[in-house]
């Protein structure tokens, strides 16, 4: 097993990217063995986490990562902006809650899609989303 | 953008999602649709979203703003094919989508506009 850093970064710049982002975490959701399902969360927490990149911090990168743990491999996602930062993070993961007329599932619903979920932010000062996907034993495949 | 198809069938759109849509996409189509439903007064509109590898909060509630937007012009909009890693998603992230209708193939989503679907049909 190698260990392999950051896989791909991704520049978030218009809706197209959006699609970009969904297909190149596809592929490496599929090259380290996740399921149908579980490829199908993390394609679409990812695509609901580049929208507010672009919507909310006009825009910013994706970084897709493989960590090689003991018996799994870690498929993260790392969500950067410079944009205006978030003033109230619990507000702002709740369910329901948007500012702009969303549904306000975003953010709550890519932190319950998946494993490990950090977000780092302070109003001014950007946000960064980081989301982790467990692939529990991939050699079993 | 050929992301997605509509043929009229008596009086019903038939609307195929042939792959990845934008959200610029979606919001296209939302338009499109409301105005074919208005200029050929259709009865129907049925979404095949079974190309679909993933549905997310946008589409979704573009869908849900299709269905309002034609059953205010009479016509009622079901979902059909949805793949079952989707629906799993979609319940996780949060979205059940109540009052969105959906059929599992064409097929049954054709015959839930049977012959005539003038009679008034509560609610949904
Ligand atoms: N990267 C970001 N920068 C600044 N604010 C953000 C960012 N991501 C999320 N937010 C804030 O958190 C709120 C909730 O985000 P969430 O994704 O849940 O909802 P939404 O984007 O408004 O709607 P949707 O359900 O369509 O995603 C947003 O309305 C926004 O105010
Ligand atoms: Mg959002």
């Amino acid at each position: 097993m190698t260990i392999v850093p950051t896989v791909r970064e991704v520049p978030i710049r218009t809706d197209m990217d959006i699609v970009g982002v969904r297909q190149a975490v596809r592929e490496v959701a599929v090259s380290v063995g996740f399921s149908l399902v579980d490829q199908t969360k993390v394609v679409t927490a990812a695509s609901e986490l580049a929208r507010n990149t672009l919507k909310h911090g006009g825009g910013g990168t994706a970084e897709i990562e493989l960590e090689e743990r003991a018996d799994s491999t870690a498929l993260r996602l790392v969500f950067r902006d410079e944009g205006p930062g978030i003033g109230d993070v619990e507000l702002a993961l709740r369910d329901g809650y948007s500012s702009s007329g969303g549904l306000g599932l975003g953010l709550s619903g890519a932190r319950r899609l998946a494993d490990e979920f950090d977000l780092r932010t302070a109003e001014g000062e950007g946000t960064t989303v980081t989301v982790a996907f467990v692939n529990r034993d991939p050699a079993a495949r | 953008m050929s992301a997605t198809a509509v043929i009229e069938l008596d009086g019903v759109l038939l609307v195929t999602i042939q792959g990845e849509l934008t959200d610029q996409d979606a919001i296209a189509l939302q338009h499109d649709l409301t105005t074919q439903v208005a200029s050929v007064g259709a009865r129907g509109v049925l979404i095949d979203i079974s190309a679909l590898e993933i549905v997310d909060s946008f589409l979704a509630r573009t869908l849900h703003d299709i269905a309002g937007s034609t059953s205010l012009l009479a016509a009622e909009t079901v979902v059909v094919g949805m793949r079952p890693e989707v629906a799993i998603t979609l319940v996780e992230l949060g979205l059940t989508l109540p009052g969105l209708r959906t059929a599992l193939s064409v097929a049954d989503g054709l015959a839930l506009f049977g012959g005539s679907i003038a009679a008034p049909s509560e609610g949904a």
